[in-house]
């Protein structure tokens, strides 16, 4: 909900937009008991995949639903709102799918496209490794020709709902150059290791998978040798960081929401503790950034409609805003709601943890400072 | 397209340019002189795709042809069917 209680226009929101607010209202209560038990039941996965909402985006012609990016963003808001795990499936899925569409070959589009836009196959990005984790062209995954097949080895760490996913678009190298490939999880030397017990997205089904000279076909490779990360990672990543603004959003405007609910039952020597002055100073503060943070990240949203590589700078201004916004969001609920917010189910202890997460995932927030600074020296510096 | 080859080239080695806050030449390739961030490569494919209403398809992403702004201006006019095919060289402009 957003932090104003400004009117939408008279349109009202798309159908898929509303079937996420559905969907989110069905998430709120199982959310906690599913970042306790470090999963999402098996079949809630398939029924959110099978929405088709995962990669709406995609146009009709390859199964998608054309949602805009504004769509988007409220069905991300919506479902980060509730439950950070179900939004990394929407980033994920979102992200490979939207890589595809822009770097895929015609047949490629038409081969994984509509399955992934159907929900029939679910996505992983496998690119974060020990030694690359915000520096992805330092990528060790090995990608060698074998025949008509390709053969991938490596180790990558940290793929959001790698548990689960049917196929991991896998950043590596051929002959040294930074190259992408389609893996499915079910062939012969994929490993995969569930991670359990981390800070935050515990829901999340992140796994480290082994890749040990698995043999894909040829025409499983996206893009040539030495696109991989300049091209196909890097409108992955986009579109990743676009849905993780977002569900930045739907996270702050939880966390004041429930903290603001709080304030004002709470009673405290005979007043509600919302009055107190540094509780207001939180409650207002938060207030400000998650309304800052939607409307940039419908900047990004209105920027990106003009069609595929637009809107990149805005988007990580959003990401950027929303990553903080949030964090703060989940520290002052926590603080505004004391022991309840220490407890073992709290939501906003668990949006706590997880908006932590946000500040380090899809370009750390030191990253995106520095890409940001880049292009306003590029404006106001001397050309020399 | 009506634009000559050299004008093309000119409009891009501007964006360069400023994109990259040094002056950069026409056979000049920024990729190895290090100057670009992690971005860039796909601000460039948006600039040429709107500055000269094409779409660079994955078949196009041979990265030789994004390499210097005179391997882009061939790419620009071999994709919209300029009318001079005349290969540019050195010091055409």
């Amino acid at each position: 909900m957003p932090a104003t209680t400004e009117a939408r226009d008279g349109t009202g929101p798309s159908p898929l937009v509303a079937a996420a607010a559905e969907l989110a209202a069905t998430a709120r209560i199982p959310a906690g008991q599913w970042d306790t038990d470090g999963r999402v039941p098996s079949d809630v996965l398939r029924t959110v995949a099978r929405t088709g909402l995962l990669a709406a985006d995609q146009p009709a012609r390859y199964g998608g639903r054309d949602l805009t990016p504004g769509e988007l963003g409220e069905v991300a808001a919506h479902l980060g709102g509730v439950c950070s795990a179900l939004r990394g499936l929407l980033t994920v899925q979102s992200m490979v799918a939207a890589a595809l569409l822009r770097w895929g070959t015609r047949a490629q589009r038409a081969q994984w496209l509509p399955n992934l836009a159907d929900g029939t196959l679910t996505a992983g990005f496998a690119a974060t490794e020990d030694g690359a984790g915000s520096a992805l062209g330092e990528v060790s995954t090995v990608i060698e020709e074998s025949g008509n097949q390709l053969r991938v080895t490596g180790r990558k760490k940290w793929v959001t709902f790698g548990q689960s996913a049917d196929v991991l678009l896998v950043l590596g190298r051929q002959e040294g150059k930074l190259t992408t490939v389609l893996v499915e999880t079910d062939r012969l030397g994929v490993r995969r290791e569930p991670v359990t017990g981390q800070l935050g997205m515990r829901a999340a089904g992140i796994a480290h998978i082994t890749l040990d000279a698995v043999r894909v076909p040829a025409d499983h490779r996206i893009a040539p040798p030495g696109a991989g990360l300049s091209h196909v990672a890097a409108t992955a990543l986009d579109h990743g960081r676009y849905t993780v603004a977002w569900g930045c959003v739907g996270m702050a405007e939880a966390c004041l929401a429930d903290a603001a609910g709080h304030a004002a039952a709470r009673f405290q020597a005979g007043v509600p503790i919302g009055h107190h002055h540094s509780v207001a100073a939180l409650l207002a503060r938060t207030a400000v950034r998650a309304a800052a943070a939607r409307e940039l990240a419908a900047l990004a949203g209105r920027a990106r409609t003009a069609g595929p590589g637009r809107g990149i700078t805005e988007t990580v201004m959003a990401k950027y805003a929303a990553a903080d916004a949030c964090a703060a969001a989940g520290r002052d609920a926590v603080q505004i709601l004391g022991a309840a917010g220490c407890a073992p189910d709290s939501r906003a202890g668990r949006h706590y943890r997880d908006a932590k997460i946000m500040q380090i995932i899809e370009g750390a927030q030191e990253v995106t400072e520095a890409h940001i600074a880049d292009q306003l020296l590029r404006r106001f510096g001397a050309v020399g | 397209m009506s634009r000559e080859p050299a004008e093309t080239t000119e409009e891009i080695t501007r964006f360069l340019s400023a994109a990259l806050r040094r002056a950069v030449g026409p056979d000049d390739d920024y990729f190895t002189l290090g100057l670009v961030d992690s971005l860039f490569a796909l601000e460039l494919v948006t600039y040429v795709e709107v500055t000269f209403s094409l779409t660079v398809e994955v078949e196009d992403l041979d990265l030789d042809s994004f390499r210097t702004a005179r391997r882009i201006t061939e790419f620009v006019h071999r994709k919209t069917g300029a009318d001079d095919p005349t290969p540019l060289h050195a010091g055409d402009n």
